[in-house]
């Protein structure tokens, strides 16, 4: 039968509309718009020039916070992958009829508001929130720790916000590797953790680097956890593309920062791309 | 609409023809009208006209704001009236300005705002979303303070796009288990910058003006002409050592008194009386020069005057306003001298027996908007650590 090359576009075109529509035009508004003059009044002036750009790295400030979100975004990479990884094998390994409770579990928070969740941390860490209240009542402590407005605490909402999604990758990833090989490892006289360190973690790789990209991304992009969690010092990227765009309507610099931070992310996921192989994430997510 | 879109393409397609613009430049407007009529005159156009004159959006600040004036001025209008108020909450006066600035036409999709300080009442003029009012259907206008009407014409030429509808004061609140009314009267604005309070202040993260105007009433300056601008960015830049939190919102304000987490910050008078109403140990106050603002209803370009100005002038009804400024603890724009105010309006912060508000201290919208970028930028690069 004669092959339709046309059929698999037709079957695309919804997404790809929605994708061009929803995705690729919206990025080059703010391409262009990155190019533009903002007025005193607040009104945007049409033009092509670097400005906004040369204002970017025209001194230290927004440089050094771009680093700063970078090295949270690794800090909660780290921290979301050694809490992630003994989760999802501990859901690879069991036989348990409990397995798929506690599975839903791992997705329950996706069920409660992003900021509802974030801003239940204040009532937790707060001076006078959960913590603090029991330590002080039993006397184990006479002023209130502080807990919350700080650095870790920004990186304790990234992390109840992205562990899942490190949890979910990594689980995939170990679903797929055939336990027969483990039990041959051993028969053959390798320890437990010799077979784990020299099959199951090896070949778990994939879903390891898919979840810190992914968790890498998120975290750079998110600005609601350091503007709630956080205390003076502890912003983010997004956290002033915002307040450029929202409190003082200066679009074109708010785009600019935009599209610097886009360029890194590009450029970040097309090494990993190179070295890793971009469609291992579809491919844990399509095993989901 | 479709009359109007059908003059501008004329419009357009005259000057095409002419020469004046450029071939591109007219398939791009014919486009744009297209989509534009595709949306108002196709199915979404036919809910539009239904609902038109049947129904008026109101954008105001949420919470106890907000039900105050559904309970006390929207329920009651559209009980006389039979038009609906949409009654919508915006997260910040900046944010919605960058939703009305996004819409098309700008300030289309948007009805009547809720505003606050004089210098956004300049911000929108500005920008082109203003209208003129016809003060002859608002009769209830004339019980409104003139200082707060005049000032309002002094930007739009004579003439209002908005109705002023209540005041307040960015005072400084406390926690009474931590500061002594004395000890907060004696400091004054330098309550805020006092060293023993150390990981206990907080401040409105959102606004560069509340925090330069309470350190230049520290350095001993006018807000409106500050002439040592490097004393005022040393003050904040000090205090940032102090601050615990930067808040974003009023209910975040709440929130960190409520619980004890910051003794003193820079507070909305409202929100202070609210806490206090709540039995909070949080005391007020309002230190000479204390910056005092005032709230009008902004109606927005592309509105149906008519459903507007009868809502405006319903509002401003003596008992729909003094019924709002209960419910939000905020005193209404009602002259006192003219109408009778309930002993308990009498005492919220920032009322005015006189009705003149003589020794108020507003901000001055062009002196700020004129700094608006600079100095937005350089409080960033403050709070930040810079």
């Amino acid at each position: 039968m004669k092959e339709k090359p046309w059929k698999p576009w037709l079957l695309l075109s919804p997404s790809l509309t929605a994708v061009f529509l929803l995705l690729i035009v919206p990025v080059c508004f703010v391409v262009v718009y990155s190019f533009w003059l903002r007025a005193p009044s607040g009104m945007d002036i049409p033009a092509f020039q670097f400005g906004n750009y040369a204002k970017f790295f025209a001194d230290s400030f927004y440089p050094v916070i771009l680093l700063n979100t970078i090295r949270v975004a690794l800090e909660t990479v780290f921290l979301c992958l050694i809490m992630g990884y003994i989760p999802a094998y501990f859901f690879y390994r069991t036989e348990s009829r409990l397995k798929p409770f506690l599975m839903i579990l791992v997705m329950l928070p996706f069920w409660i508001s992003f900021i509802i969740r974030t801003l239940s941390w204040i009532n937790i860490l707060g001076d006078s929130g959960l913590i603090n209240h029991l330590l002080l009542k039993y006397g184990m402590i006479t002023t209130p720790l502080p807990m919350l407005y700080n650095e870790g605490a920004v990186i304790m909402g990234l992390i109840q916000y992205l562990l899942p999604f490190m949890i979910l990758n990594i689980y995939v990833s170990l679903d797929g590797i055939d336990k027969s090989l483990t039990e041959a490892a051993q028969s053959l006289g390798c320890t437990e953790w010799q077979a784990f360190r020299e099959i199951t973690l090896p070949l778990s790789l994939p879903g390891v680097s898919a979840g810190c990209l992914l968790v890498f991304v998120l975290t750079c992009g998110t600005y609601l956890p350091p503007m709630i969690l956080g205390g003076p010092g502890n912003e983010m990227i997004a956290n002033l593309i915002f307040k450029r765009v929202i409190g003082t309507l200066d679009w074109p610099f708010g785009s600019a920062i935009s599209v610097i931070l886009l360029l890194l992310l590009v450029i970040i996921v097309y090494t990993y791309n190179r070295y890793m192989g971009i469609n291992q994430i579809f491919k844990s997510l399509s095993k989901g | 609409m479709g009359e109007d879109l059908k003059k501008r393409l004329d419009d357009v397609y005259e000057n095409y023809r002419n020469g004046n613009i450029t071939r591109r430049d007219f398939v791009k407007f014919a486009g744009i009208a297209g989509a534009a009529l595709g949306l108002a005159g196709g199915p979404f156009g036919l809910i539009n006209k239904a609902f038109a004159s049947k129904s008026i959006t109101c954008h105001s600040w949420g919470g106890t704001t907000s039900e105050a004036l559904r309970k006390f001025a929207f329920d009651p209008f559209t009980k006389a009236t039979g038009i609906e108020v949409i009654d919508a909450a915006f997260t910040g006066m900046d944010a919605f300005l960058t939703q009305v600035k996004a819409s098309y036409p700008p300030g289309g999709e948007f009805n009547i705002a809720h505003l606050s300080a004089v210098y956004d009442y300049a911000r929108y003029t500005d920008l082109g979303f203003g209208v003129v009012l016809d003060e002859s259907k608002i009769p209830n206008l004339k019980n409104v303070m003139t200082k707060m009407t005049d000032t309002l014409r002094g930007i739009t030429n004579g003439t209002l796009s908005a109705v002023p509808y209540d005041l307040g004061q960015t005072g400084i609140a406390y926690n009474t288990n931590d500061i002594s009314k004395e000890k907060a009267e004696e400091l004054g604005a330098s309550l805020l910058y006092d060293k023993s309070l150390k990981g206990k202040l907080g401040s409105w993260g959102g606004d560069f003006r509340t925090n330069m105007w309470y350190a230049a009433l520290h350095t001993g300056q006018s807000p409106n002409n500050i002439t040592d601008v490097d004393a005022v960015w040393d003050a904040l830049t000090e205090q940032r050592s102090m601050m615990k939190k930067y808040w974003a919102s009023g209910s975040e304000l709440m929130s960190l008194l409520a619980n004890g987490e910051i003794s003193a910050t820079v507070a909305w008078s409202g929100r202070v009386a609210a806490l206090q109403d709540q039995g909070h140990p949080i005391g007020y106050l309002a230190p000479d020069g204390t910056y005092s603002w005032m709230e009008y209803m902004y109606v927005l370009k592309g509105t149906d005057l008519e459903v507007a100005q009868k809502l405006l002038n319903f509002m401003l009804a003596p008992e729909a306003s003094i019924a709002v400024a209960q419910g939000q603890k905020y005193p209404p724009a009602l002259d006192p001298t003219k109408v009778e105010m309930p002993e308990d309006v009498k005492k919220l912060p920032a009322f005015d027996p006189t009705g003149k508000l003589n020794g108020y201290l507003f901000a001055d919208p062009a002196y700020w908007n004129k700094h608006q970028l600079e100095w937005a930028e350089k409080w960033d690069r403050i709070m930040a650590g810079a």
